[in-house]
Order: C-alpha cells, then structure tokens, then sequence
C-alpha cells in the first residue's frame, strides 16, 4: 500500500469517525444554543439507540430489520430524552452547572440499568446482507485503500439527517420558531410562540439524533453500558470547538476533531493523540474563544 | 447567634476526630483516614465551586499529580541503590529517567507534591480563563483534561507503571509502612492538614479576596466593569484549589498505598464534586462533613451490594441538586424557613388576611 493509500484511508476513517460525532454533537449543540443546557446523558442516548437497534434486528427478520432498527433508536431515544427534559431538566432552566450534574446522575442510572439488563459485555448487531463488503482500488495511485460500506453508509446517514435538518430549521414553522427562541428568547415568548414546546421538541429531536448515532455505531462496534461515555466527551469538544447553535459550525468542528484524531493516530498512539486533541483544543480557543461561529450580539451575558 | 453555633459545630466535629483513635477499631480508623485526605481536596472543591462558581470535573488531575509524585518517591526509596522500579525493567527501560531521579529526595517530593499541581492548575486556568472561557465550557474541558489524563497514564506503562499504576511501598521517611504505630501517626498527620487547610480556607473566603470570587460568581462582567481583572482571581483560586488536590492526593497514597489511572479519571472526578455537593458547596465543615458521608457509604454499599452503588450516587445527584442545592449545610436554613413560613401563616390566618409568603425566593 502507497503513503497516498495510506493518507487517503485514514482520511476516510477520520470522515466516518467525524460522522458519528457529528450526529452525537448536534443535539448537545443544538439544546445548549438554544436552552444553555448541557446534557451530560446524551451519551447513554447513543447507548440506548445501540441496544434498541439490537432489539429490533432481535425482533424482525428480513430486508426491513434495519430501517426499523434506525427507526426504532430514533424514536426510543426521543422519548426518552423528552422524559429527562420533563422529569429533571425543566426544573433547572438557568442553572446550567446543575443541570450538567443532574444529568450525570441521569447517566449512571442508564448505565446501571443496561448492565443489569444486557450484562457488562457488549452485544453485536449484525449489519444487513447489502452492507457487507467494501469498496476496493485495485489501481493506480491509491491502490490498497478499501472502505467498507458500512462506513460509506454511516457518512451519507449522517448528510442525509444533516439535510433534514437544515430543511426543518429553514424551511419549516417548528424551525422558525427554534431560530426566534434562540435569538432572543422572551421576545419570542412575548410574540406568542410557546417556547416550552419548542424546548422539549428540540431537545428530543437532538436525542433522538444521538440514538440514531447509536445504531449506525452499532454496526461497526459492539455495543457496551458505557459506549455512550468514550464518544460523549469528543462531542463535547466539538461543541466547544464549534461555537453555539450553528449547524455549519458544528459540521466544520466535527469534522475537524475527527480528521486530526485520525491524522495525528498515524505518527502516535490512540492515547496520544487525545493528549493531542486536548492540547488543540485549548490552543484553538486562544484564538477563537466563543467558536468557529457565533452569534454576534450586543447583549451582555452572563454566563 | 448562628456564628456561635456553626462554630461549636465545628469544635465538636473536631473533637469527635481528634478522640477517633480511642473509639475507632483500626480498620475504621484508616478508613477515617483516607476520607480526611480526600476531605482535604473537597475543601478545594469548595473554594472554586461554592465561592468561584467554577465547576471542575478535572480535580482528578491534579489529586493525581500529587499521588503519582508521592508515589515515585516512595517507590525510589524502596528500592536498592542502583535497581530500577520492576515495571521499568519489563518495559526494557535500562536507566532511571531524570524526572524520577529528582524525587528520591524527600524534600523534593514534598515540594514537588504542592508546587506541581498549583502551576498545573494556574496554568490551565490562566490560558482559559484569560480567553473569558467559562461556565459549561470549563467543566467539559476539565472532564476532556480528566479522560487525556488517565489514558496517558495507562499508555506510558515504562514510565507510570500502566493499568496498574504505582504499589509494593514499604517505607516513608524510614519509617516502616505497616507498622500500626504509624498507622496512628499517619492520622494525625492527616487530620493536622485538614485543620490548616480549613483555616486557610476560611482565611481566604473571609478576605477581600474572597469577596470579589463571589461577586465574579454572581457577575463577572460586572466586576470587570469595576476595574477588577476576573481571570486573575480565578486563576488563583483554581490554583490554589488545584494544591490541596495535589496534597490531598500524596496524603491519600500514603494511606492506600497504592495510586493507579482508574483513581484519577473521570468518574473518580466526578465523585470527588458529588461528595461536596452533598455537603453543600459553599459550607466548609459541610463539605468536610459530605465527603466523610459519601465516602463511608460508599464503603458500605459497595461491599453490601457492588451493583447498587452507581444507582444509588445517580440517584443521590439528581436528588441533591434538584433538591437541595446547598447541601446538608442547607438543611438548617430550610428547616429556619419552614418555621418562619408556618409561622406566618399562622399570623396571617389570626389576623384573618390571605397568607403573605415570607419566604423569599434566593
């Protein structure tokens, strides 16, 4: 295999990795825009997905166990994220430190209750028939680079859901009333839009996103209690790197942690390069502080 | 009035800790013992959350630091002159690196235990802080701090010993570790930190100094606006919070006798803030009072029922943070509230008007 091969294959995994954060870093930075919560249990919403997923390949057999798989892990993770927001996140609107150890709380609880259901060792999905194999380059330049398709699907999963959810925010009335909400919040209010609704919609949304993150997950590794933890911490990264509320700023962030884990993977260890990634992060708010993309406001906050 | 009272509950809590070696069966005692050493960092906690308003779940880190710089020196002091620690020789390392070389000396040790951790800290906060940096941000990143932390540590196994980090003392200072006599000594020893490091926390709080954290907690722009410089203040704190860590993190090792990755990560942490958010963030004895509790049923429910205790601490977080956002210390005030509120609606039920709510919401 040639260096190009090489470089080119670790690009595609830093791509896929960047996918699977992206879809997990969307509803944390679209809840924290607009609601300035973090949900430290949006991790195990990625667990739930996985296990969910497991479920119904479990129940359903043939060409449409996977569609319902995703379907599944979405909807099951976006009730379940609607329960916290009515149960425990409600109550804590405006202390978001609180919020964040609530949550934490909320997360230990999920992994405990998945150990005790499915064990500590990790169950495997079983990829449907049609995405199994890989595209291969025999010749040329790249020859010896070989990407799965499973990998290839998770990508355009995750433009697809990017898509739609550029068309919900710009297109539709539910998403004109999230972008009235997160610019100015009691005007919003005060014009008529019940800015409970759209809180608990968005927040469920973003939840059910991270259960989708789980099932795509799911196919390439197995699920475990705390397969939501080891991806949670880099989406939160790549929210900080990305800056608040903005889609385009969390894709870029994504895609930015990923590419440099799986760049910086092939001079040292895993381990080393979270160091890295760490050390980047930190750098790369000397500069930008608020993100790749913020709002520009006037307004004083007092975070 | 209430001053007199926090403060003879102080002096009993005090008392009940010092007279612990006469009631106390020796494994309760070093129990006891190693909750004080981790007493002594939620102090820290307490600084930089309840007056700072800065939530680190990164304290892990710089507890670490402090433990694995003890640990070195405990583990050269060990060995024969000229060997190598066992694991370094596994790892075909053929000679001591130079920064382990410098802690063999006691006193380097012991410096290197506080000053480490505090320009970790300050450095760290600084380059955050600086950029204006805050709130939910800071906490994630001391949690991204926390996971880099322990997985470097288990990945350079010639340098920290690995998964299993660092064990087998045998001496401190020439004296022989399992010696009960030292045992008791060791106590002491813990118990006297813990007394100078709540004096010099109440020092701190009560100072000038002490005031502006609090004032940057409720508005920092505000106290910019003032002329003050937040970052600055900030940085202090954290670092000072950062060097109890540190030495609550060598006093630790001592008792245990051993230090490894799993201890510093993120959800050791974690425990380590949920431990003062029992007690109430902003009440040093609480604080102390909260780690004690925690700790111990921790103890006791982890051995009773393994499985139980991560339901139990999710359970307990939610609780005391929707709940009850001061702590155990809250408890006094809300019982004071519920009196005045009882009372008033006595009063106003007498005086036959619509009850008037006396309780003012904070």
């Amino acid at each position: 295999m040639g260096h190009a091969a090489i470089i080119a294959g670790q690009g595609f995994n830093g791509v896929s990795l960047a996918s699977i954060l992206l879809l997990t870093a969307l509803g944390l930075a679209l809840s924290f825009g607009l609601m300035n919560v973090i949900n430290m249990a949006h991790g195990e919403m990625l667990m739930v997905g996985g296990y969910l997923s497991f479920l119904a390949t479990k129940m359903v057999h043939g060409p449409l166990a996977f569609p319902f798989a995703l379907l599944l892990s979405f909807a099951g993770a976006a009730l379940l994220g609607a329960l916290l927001e009515v149960t425990v996140i409600r109550w804590l609107y405006g202390r978001p430190l609180d919020t964040l150890l609530a949550t934490w709380g909320v997360s230990l609880i999920l992994q405990q209750a998945a150990r005790s259901l499915f064990g500590a060792i990790g169950v495997e999905v079983v990829a449907p028939h049609w995405l199994e194999g890989s595209v291969s380059i025999e010749h040329g330049l790249l020859a010896g680079l070989s990407m799965p398709y499973v990998r290839i699907f998770i990508i355009l999963l995750t433009v697809a859901v990017l898509g739609l959810l550029m068309v919900f925010i710009a297109r539709t009335r539910w998403g004109l009333y999230l972008r009235a909400v997160h610019q100015d919040r009691e005007m919003a209010q005060a014009l008529g839009v019940n800015t409970r609704w759209v809180d608990l919609v968005v927040f469920s949304m973003g939840t059910g996103v991270a259960g989708l993150a789980g099932a795509a997950l799911a196919l390439i590794a197995p699920v475990t209690p705390t397969v939501g933890q080891s991806y949670v911490v880099y989406a939160f990264l790549v929210v900080i790197v990305g800056g608040l509320g903005s889609l385009f700023g969390t894709t870029l962030a994504a895609l930015l942690v990923g590419l440099f884990s799986a760049g910086v993977q092939m001079f040292t260890s895993i381990s080393l390069a979270d160091v890295w990634l760490l050390v980047l992060v930190i750098l790369f708010i000397q500069f930008r502080p608020k993100g790749i993309i913020y709002q520009r406001s006037r307004a004083m906050k007092e975070a | 009035m209430k001053k007199w009272s926090a403060l003879s509950l102080d002096i009993v809590l005090l008392a009940a800790l010092a007279l612990a070696p006469l009631y106390l069966s020796a494994y309760h005692l070093s129990l006891l013992g190693r909750f004080l050493a981790l007493a002594v960092l939620s102090l820290g906690i307490s600084v930089i959350w309840g007056w700072g308003g800065i939530l680190s779940l990164g304290q892990g880190v710089f507890w670490g630091l402090g433990a694995y710089v003890l640990a070195m020196h405990l583990k050269l002091t060990g060995l024969a002159p000229g060997d190598l620690p066992d694991f370094m020789m596994w790892s075909g390392l053929d000679h001591l690196p130079a920064w382990w070389k410098i802690f063999e000396h006691p006193a380097v040790a012991i410096a290197g235990v506080v000053v480490i951790p505090t320009i970790a800290g300050g450095l760290l906060a600084w380059l955050v802080f600086n950029r204006r940096v805050s709130g939910v941000y800071f906490s994630l990143l001391t949690q991204a701090l926390a996971l880099a932390f322990s997985t470097l540590l288990i990945s350079q196994q010639a340098y920290t010993g690995g998964f299993n980090g660092l064990t087998d003392f045998s001496t401190i200072l020439g004296h022989p570790m399992i010696d009960p006599g030292f045992q008791r000594n060791i106590y002491w020893i813990t118990l006297g930190v813990l007394v100078l490091a709540s004096i010099a926390c109440r020092w701190l709080t009560h100072t000038a100094f002490g005031r502006v954290l609090v004032a940057i907690r409720d508005g920092e722009s505000r106290v910019r606006f003032l002329g003050y410089h937040p970052a600055a203040y900030k940085t202090i704190a954290f670092a000072f919070g950062a060097m109890l860590a540190g030495i609550s993190g060598a006093l630790y090792v001592v008792h245990v006798g051993v230090i490894s990755p799993a201890m510093v990560g993120v959800i050791p942490s974690i425990e380590m803030v949920i431990a003062v958010a029992v007690g109430g963030r902003s009440s040093l004895t609480g604080v102390v009072l909260g780690t004690l509790l925690v700790n111990f049923g921790k103890d006791w429910i982890s051995s009773a029922m393994p499985e139980m205790w991560q339901l139990a601490m999710g359970a307990l977080f939610i609780l005391v943070v929707t709940a009850l956002p001061q702590g155990l210390a809250g408890i006094p005030g809300l019982v004071e509230k519920l009196v005045l509120w009882s009372k008033g609606k006595r009063e106003a039920k007498m005086a036959d008007q619509p009850a008037i709510a006396l309780v003012e919401k904070d």
